[in-house]
């Protein structure tokens, strides 16, 4: 062996990363769940997609035109790319995707920002036209929407395509088997358009058991898994971890909120809602809870991005503060029990939150000990998933609700803040309602320009911390743990993945060699 | 017998109707349902995309038209196809239903094995050391949670000694063995499932033979057995011993549709791709096509055992007679 090369990046070896869901299908449109789209990412791609620090930058598109005051979108295809199957790539499969997205047959969720599209022309092979009714801001990210291949699905229902079982793609990895309920087996595509991952296998482990899984992890059978607060900071501290492992954190993409309903009378008055934030500490929180591995939260926004409002400070505990608002408000212990009241009424309400989810447990227990304190009686409940949304969120039954939200890199929330999104089943649960915050969210979609919008978000930001809708509380930390043979893993705003194809193992660290019969 | 048997066999087809109408009704009264634990909160999901959805999979029809196009595929054995990811249910089934099978029959197996020999010397012994002992054991048994046993042994087995494979079915290159390799992988990785799903079972199996064995022992026939002189070893393994195991029969009856249903936490801990999470899975997600399917097996097998413990009984027990 040559030592000269040790450390050097080379081709070779195999990840085995551990979930503990099995993906369900690997057509991305008809897909749903996490798992799925994990996988889908490293097998397809997209038009665009984003960088470490949540740019947009070209994937299929070389490059892009906005044109129209945003309402039409003139991609500039890469004409180097093949599916797997040695297939040409060309505008036709976009024009394909865009069909089967929009298709009313195809069982798809994720139609709705297609559906705005007024027109898509494919110019030559290697060109394509977008033009939308009206001006659409997200349009362009939108076109993250992995792209599928034309000449193996025209013909095919989506919704039962075996070709989700089998997927053909134009990513960095190719398919290879699955075995269902254990393992999702890729192989490092030759002929990938981008730079060819070194890593030569990504095995996909399902371990239902996060406990089985951190015993998997000592055995050596994975290689890569999150871990939890508890793991990260207290059983992964000792010698054998530090020699053979590494681990990272960094703010994951979602945020966990207390949502009030607002039609509730108790918390129609905005002077109750800030009285409530100022009444909890949401530090002692993330470190009773996330063992301090978390931050707090102060707006439905990425922190570190361009729509995150900076200047948003997070309230102080402050008690005699929070009781003099309520008394403001016109609650007042009356009858010396300790709750406080109106008219009559104690202020008491009850706290939904989904079953299984052991960290909002604890958190709605410690909420609850710190509302006692400015003479607030919670309860807590906590309800199977499928019941809490079906019947308590989406017939908007409930008071309060312990929920957390995704926070991708395109800001626009629309769906989720606008006073028309008050349907059953629509994302305004609680029934906000703020006039400004309506003509913000619109005119989101309408401005294209980054600095125009940015703006536009941040004011969203501070309107919403003022008025309390929610009582934001963190923003949870990923924890990934990853052997320590792979190397160039660089922790960034949007996580750890976006270079995946980068990482390597040097040839003398190679766990799994050709010689390994793991890799067929 | 023959009589008996159609009379029995007819009256299954009632019984299974009624069965799958109650579960039918049942699961779809049950709130919550697939599109909300599909698009789980997602704001990318618009409005419109989950009324589509709902359309798609006839959600939106009224419970009794439902259920007559789940018989009208059913007369035909057609279990239809998933709703979470549109593979046909009785392929999600099958390609579940091996591994539980397997580990249950072995399982069974071995309590017979262990749980009888156990049972017969405590209750001829009673009393004794061994029987307190064994009692002990036993108990402790019972109480042991499964699941921490199993994590136990594979914090021992698995990671201090190495000797087991901590969890799965299969190693990594099992596609790359010999067919004795093959065998000797999944064997490997079989133990700890199996040994775990036993140790419950045992205990209570042994418990049920020392009792029966011990009501037995103070029968008059024994008694006569032992004054006509027969060796003691005759006495206990021969007149006792047969007669204690034969309501078994019926306990291995009861325990034919669980041959097919797996536990969901032991399942989930041994990372073993069987039927319990295969229908705790459906059942969260509220995917009907499977939690139907999986149910209506459960129920038909539950019939089967009983019908074959019943008629095993006549076979083994010449006092057991059901023509008149």
């Amino acid at each position: 062996m040559d030592y000269s090369l040790k450390g050097l990046p080379a081709r070779g070896d195999c990840l085995i990363a551990a979930s503990i869901a099995d993906a369900i299908t690997l057509i991305p449109m008809v897909a749903s769940d996490s798992a799925s789209h994990e996988l889908c990412s490293l097998i397809y791609s997209g038009l665009i997609r984003y960088d470490k620090d949540l740019n947009i930058i070209g994937d299929l598109a070389l490059s892009w035109e906005i044109s129209q005051n945003g309402r039409e979108i003139v991609f500039t295809l890469r004409d180097d790319v093949r599916w797997h199957d040695a297939v040409p790539f060309t505008a036709d499969d976009v024009l394909f995707t865009y069909h089967s997205l929009i298709d009313p047959k195809t069982r798809t969720p994720y139609a709705g920002d297609f559906n705005k599209i007024e027109s898509l022309q494919v110019i030559n092979p290697y060109k394509i036209k977008v033009t939308y009714a009206q001006p659409f801001a997200p349009a362009l990210s939108s076109w993250a929407m992995p792209i599928i291949p034309r000449h193996l699905l025209q013909n095919e229902d989506l919704s039962f395509a075996k070709f989700g079982r089998q997927p053909v793609g134009t990513g960095p990895y190719k398919f290879v088997r699955w075995v269902t309920g254990q393992q999702i087996v890729l192989k490092a595509n030759d002929d990938y358009f981008g730079q060819r991952p070194y890593i030569d296998y990504y095995i996909y482990r399902v371990i239902p058991d996060p406990s089985t899984m951190f015993l998997e992890l000592q055995a050596g059978g994975v290689d890569l898994m999150g871990l939890t607060p508890l793991q990260y900071n207290r059983q992964t501290q000792n010698v054998y971890f530090n020699r053979c492992f590494n681990k990272y954190s960094y703010p994951s993409h979602g945020y966990t909120y207390l949502g009030y309903n607002l039609r509730d009378n108790k918390f129609k008055d905005k002077k109750v809602r800030v009285a409530l934030d100022m009444a909890v500490d949401k530090q002692s929180i993330i470190d009773g809870v996330l063992l301090g591995l978390g931050r707090i939260c102060t707006g439905p926004f990425l922190p570190d991005s361009w729509a995150y409002n900076k200047g948003v400070m997070s309230r102080r505990r402050d008690i005699p503060g929070a009781k003099r608002l309520l008394a403001q408000a016109g609650w007042a212990d009356t009858d010396g029990d300790g709750i406080i009241d109106k008219d009559g009424i104690k202020f008491q309400f009850c706290l939904l939150i989904n079953q299984g989810n052991s960290l909002r447990e604890y958190a709605a227990q410690m909420i609850q000990q710190q509302l006692k304190e400015v003479g607030v009686m919670m309860r807590i409940q906590s309800i199977e998933w499928g019941v809490l949304l079906g019947e308590f969120i989406n017939k908007k039954r409930f008071e309060a609700v312990l929920m957390g939200w995704g926070l991708p890199p395109e800001p626009d929330c629309l769906d989720i803040w606008h006073s028309s999104r008050v349907r059953e089943g629509e994302f305004n649960f609680i029934s906000y309602k703020n006039e400004e915050v309506d003509r913000l969210l619109e005119q989101g979609r309408l401005v294209i320009d980054r600095a125009s919008r940015a703006g536009i978000y941040q004011r969203i930001h501070s309107i919403l911390y003022d008025e309390q809708p929610y009582m934001f509380l963190w923003i949870e930390d990923s924890l990934p743990i990853i052997h320590k043979r792979f190397k160039n893993i660089k922790s960034s705003p949007s996580g750890i993945r976006y270079n995946f194809t980068e990482w390597y193992v040097p040839s003398e660290e190679q766990k799994y060699g050709p010689r390994h019969k793991v890799l067929l | 017998m023959r009589h008996y048997l159609i009379r029995r066999i007819i009256l299954t087809v009632p019984t299974i109707i009624g069965i799958s109408l109650v579960s039918f009704v049942v699961i779809h009264l049950a709130p919550g349902n697939p599109v909300d634990s599909m698009t789980m909160l997602d704001p990318k999901v618009s409005f419109e995309a989950r009324e589509k959805l709902m359309a798609q999979y006839g959600l939106d029809r009224p419970i009794y038209a439902q259920y007559m196009d789940w018989v009208r595929r059913i007369v035909f054995l057609d279990f239809g196809v998933s709703y979470r990811d549109g593979q046909k249910v009785i392929a999600k089934v099958a390609a579940r239903a091996p591994v539980t099978l397997l580990i249950n029959i072995l399982s069974v197996l071995l309590i017979l094995l262990i749980a009888i020999p156990i049972g017969a010397a405590s209750a001829v012994r009673c009393g004794g050391l061994y029987d307190r002992f064994t009692t002990v054991i036993v108990f402790i048994g019972f109480a042991f949670p499964g699941f921490w046993l199993a994590l136990l042994l594979m914090s021992l087995f698995g990671i201090r000694l190495g000797w087991l494979p901590v969890q799965g079915i299969v190693s990594l290159d099992f596609d790359t063995l010999t067919a004795v390799g093959k065998t000797v992988d999944v064997a490997m990785h079989l133990v700890l499932p199996v040994f775990v799903s036993c140790v419950g079972g045992i205990a209570g199996m042994s418990r049920y033979v020392r009792n029966n064995m011990l009501e037995i022992l103070h029968k008059d026939y024994i008694k006569m057995a032992r004054a006509k002189g027969i060796k003691e070893r005759d006495v206990i393994y021969k007149h006792a011993l047969g007669n204690a195991v034969l309501p078994i029969i019926t306990i291995l009856g009861l325990s034919v549709p669980g041959l097919i249903g797996g536990s969901v936490i032991f399942e989930s801990v041994f990372g073993i791709p069987g039927m319990g999470r295969l229908f705790y899975e459906s059942v969260m997600s509220r995917d009907y096509p499977v939690v139907m399917a999986v149910l209506v097996i459960g129920a038909l097998l539950t019939l089967v055992g009983n019908l074959m413990a019943d008629i095993s009984y006549s076979v083994a027990d010449p006092r057991v007679r059901y023509d008149k």
